[in-house]
């Protein structure tokens, strides 16, 4: 089974993408697992048409002590088991503590037993590593790799930069790895080339290059991944060709993070500031 | 035990002892540990490092900010609920441990029995604890109608941001009561030094004068720093009421928030235990002009001593009379059991770690039993504490002190008593001396080795050096010590004695001495077998 943890600046696009990919996989005949990472609770809306979860913690604290696994993993579209860790509102308690419980209490139910024949996890975490909590899904024994969600803005970048950082400590004291990085694009100017170089820089690569398509914004309307939505469509395609990328990908590596100025010096190159 | 050192002529310079302390010592922590070890002398003003942060991996005396601030302060006041806001085990260790009395009256509340708390579960930590506090509050107010709730935060609420502040101001106006939080997390401060200075403010912001009182007396004083442990306030406040001083708060032995509210219309502040409740005695005299003096009623001499000076503060022949009439009596009482003991323990050596006053304080004691203090010092006092209050302008302020709210004090027009402010003046134009504390190093003797936050390593090697005759510290010492064959007295919960305040506490305190120092029994805490080895046989081997 590969783990694989999915981050990004916050807003880049990290549920929309891992659920499309997931749809990709799923259509390739794989048994996926998606556990979402974030208080919000809505990374796996689109495979489950609509926001209908329990969460983890929800159920934890209505329940108690006795949560079944039932409780609170649902099957989606193609078989994807979802999960959502949940959290407190906006501004109160302890997101970060929230994720450790909920993660803790799935393995402690057996959420990745055998049986389940799973072939792939995906955790989607909520945006910046800011605390310990967050950086939970990539700890020893959880994800072994990642892949960070990233457009050509600067700040996506700058986020993007600062996630390699945390990947980096983590890498070090364990198996965790970067697997890319994947270009959800904002249509840019020289947007491919320089996430390819930032990728390049970072000592990884760029997976896979997202366009911009409106029709990810139906289907997500509509609470479907662009796969179930119009499988036929372009996007859909391009979906399948970076769910391909990550199943056949094996470069994975222990980034190496850069310095601002560096970066920054990046963006002027590739005409940003011009 | 090896044999004993004779110190009549003097205590031998520790210097030696101190080296071979910090050689243990990585390079940093010997510089800085050699800063909180000074060999005393008291002809010069010497500086001792205090207040400072424990260094990591040391095993330390001290405690947290929340138990200076719950457990210390506000711990002994029987009318308020005092709510830990945090996992339990927070709230029931910090629960009544060091032994504070009370007593009220028919029918008075007295909630120090409960231990009340939060009990924060995972699910708090993550979804935020403030509803849970609410209900909390709710539930205790429903249960007992108490006239006051205070909060008092654990190192989680600090983590998680539940606003505590805004959870009192809104359950106060739902509920009609006074309520008000404490920010004091354990990790505040250095030690819970940090946690007396948040109560401090917290008390003196929310109560001190929310009511006004009749004068009920002609000589209306509070005492401060007195925490009544093993009964210590009834004995002072026995010998008060004997004199004819009207005790209008203690802070906070046998003590109620009522008082506390209505303590601003006292003519004088006596303060015992300077580092914990120093605070409210500055700002009280700032906004009402009471002034306050330094008193010890710890020993019949420091009482007897105390007393007087209370007595010329407020210049009244009847009083002084009164009060000198008690000491005689008292007194009386007091040497004929200080005669009989005397003998037993004279010579004895003594060593203390404990507090922020009492390892002061107690030297009193033992100095009127002929048991001399070779070293001590204390758990999270500061450097005022040993040098005296003349050094405050020149001590550094650290981010660590900074982050402890400075309350801003202004006058209260309508209650400062401009009497009490010309009052001390003219007294002090005829030398009468207000917050004069000098501190515990001017008074012990030249080469007594004073130890700031004194660790296990720094305690194994002072006990081999002098070979004390009883240890006084608190109960995490106390068996560590005693395996040396060294008796300990805990001076945080005096085990199970007391009191040994004013001149009854002194009496008690003088049998203690020869319970503890009169007997054979620390001679025989090793196994005889290490000296006398009860069989002996040999082999031989033949070819």
């Amino acid at each position: 089974m590969r783990k694989i943890a999915i981050y990004g600046k916050g807003g880049i696009g990290k549920s929309t993408t891992t659920q499309n990919t997931v749809a990709g996989l799923v259509e390739a005949g794989k048994n996926v697992k998606v556990v979402g990472c974030d208080p919000k609770a809505d990374s796996t809306r689109l495979l489950l048409g609509g926001l209908a979860q329990k969460t983890v913690l929800d159920t934890l604290r209505e329940e108690g002590e006795d949560v079944e696994l039932e409780d609170i993993v649902k099957v989606g579209y193609g078989g994807v088991r979802c999960v959502e860790s949940g959290g407190p509102e906006p501004g109160v308690g302890c997101a970060g503590r929230g994720i450790i419980t909920s993660i803790n209490l799935l393995e402690q139910l057996g959420a990745w037993d055998e049986s389940f024949k799973i072939d792939y996890t995906f955790y989607d975490v909520l945006g910046d590593v800011v605390c310990g909590g967050f950086a939970m899904p990539i700890r020893e024994g959880k994800a072994q790799e990642i892949y960070i969600v990233v457009s050509g803005e600067m700040m996506a970048m700058y986020a993007a930069n600062n996630i390699c950082k945390g990947v980096k400590k983590y890498a070090q004291a364990g198996g965790v790895r970067l697997g890319g990085l994947i270009c959800n694009s904002r249509k840019v100017d020289n947007e491919r080339e320089m996430i390819e170089e930032l990728a390049k820089r970072l000592g990884t690569k760029m997976i896979h290059f997202v366009p911009r398509d409106n029709m990810v914004q139906r289907a997500e309307i509509n609470r479907k991944t662009v796969i179930e939505y119009d499988p036929s469509h372009n996007q859909a395609d391009e979906y399948r060709a970076l769910a391909k990328a990550i199943d056949e990908n094996d470069k994975f590596v222990i980034p190496e993070p850069l310095e601002i100025e560096e970066l920054e010096k990046l963006l002027i190159d590739f005409g940003i500031a011009s | 035990m090896p044999n004993k050192k004779n110190y009549t002529n003097g205590l031998p310079d520790p210097s030696e002892l101190k080296e071979e302390i910090l050689k243990k010592y990585p390079r940093k922590v010997a510089k800085k540990r050699a800063k909180a070890m000074i060999v005393n002398d008291p002809s010069e003003g010497q500086e001792i490092m205090a207040n400072v942060r424990t260094i990591p991996g040391i095993i330390t005396q001290r405690g947290c900010t929340y138990a200076g601030c719950k457990g210390v302060v506000l711990g002994p006041t029987r009318d308020i609920i005092n709510i830990t806001h945090g996992p339990i085990g927070c709230g029931f260790y910090s629960w009544l441990t060091r032994r504070n009395q009370t007593k009220p009256a028919e029918g008075e509340d007295n909630y120090m029995p409960y231990a009340f708390s939060t009990d924060m579960q995972d699910e708090n930590i993550v979804f935020g604890g403030e509803q849970k506090l609410k209900t909390a509050i709710r539930e205790a107010f429903e249960i007992f109608k108490p006239s006051a709730i205070s909060i008092f935060s654990t190192c989680p609420v600090g983590l998680i941001g539940d606003d505590v502040h805004a959870v009192a101001r809104e359950m106060k106006a739902e509920l009609g009561i006074n309520i008000f939080g404490f920010s004091c997390e354990g990790y505040r401060g250095v030690s819970q030094s940090a946690g007396h200075h948040i109560a401090n403010n917290g008390i003196f912001k929310h109560v001190v004068g929310n009511t006004d009182r009749e004068r009920t007396g002609k000589f209306q004083v509070n005492l401060m720093g007195e925490y009544n442990i093993g009964g210590d306030a009834f004995e002072i406040e026995r010998i008060f009421e004997e004199c004819g001083i009207t005790l209008l708060s203690t802070y906070s032995g046998n003590s109620t928030v009522e008082s506390f509210a209505y303590s601003h219309t006292a003519d004088l502040n006596m303060v015992m235990c300077h580092r914990s409740i120093n605070y409210i005695a500055e700002m009280m005299e700032e906004k009402y002009g009471v002034p306050w003096i330094k008193v010890n009623f710890i020993g019949a001499e420091s009482t007897a001593k105390s007393l007087r000076k209370l007595a010329d503060y407020f210049g009244d022949d009847e009083l002084k009379a009164k009060v000198e009439e008690v000491i005689e009596r008292e007194m009386a009482k007091v040497k004929k059991v200080a005669e009989e003991v005397k003998p037993k323990v004279e010579g004895k050596l003594a060593m203390m770690f404990v507090g922020g006053s009492r390892a002061h304080h107690y030297q009193d004691l033992f100095k009127e039993l002929g048991i001399r203090t070779v070293s001590a010092g204390y758990e999270f006092a500061h450097r005022d504490d040993y040098e005296g209050r003349e050094v405050i302008p020149n001590i550094k302020i650290d981010a660590d002190t900074r982050n402890i709210e400075d309350l801003e004090v202004t006058k209260d027009e309508e209650h400062f008593r401009d009497d009490l402010v010309t009052k001390k003046a003219k007294l002090e134009k005829e030398g009468y001396t207000f917050k004069d504390y000098q501190g515990m190093m001017p008074e012990m003797s030249k080469n007594a080795l004073v130890v700031d936050d004194v660790n296990h390593w720094e305690t194994e090697k002072l006990i081999e050096f002098y070979k004390p005759d009883i240890f006084c510290a608190g109960i995490k010492e106390k068996y560590v010590v005693q395996k040396y064959g060294v008796p300990l007295k805990q001076l945080h919960s005096y085990d199970y004695g007391g009191p040994y305040a004013a001149f009854g506490g002194a009496v008690n305190f003088y049998k203690e001495m020869e319970r503890m120092l009169a007997t054979n029994i620390w001679k025989l805490v090793d196994a005889p077998w290490k000296h006398e080895p009860e069989i002996v046989g040999s082999i031989s081997i033949e070819a």
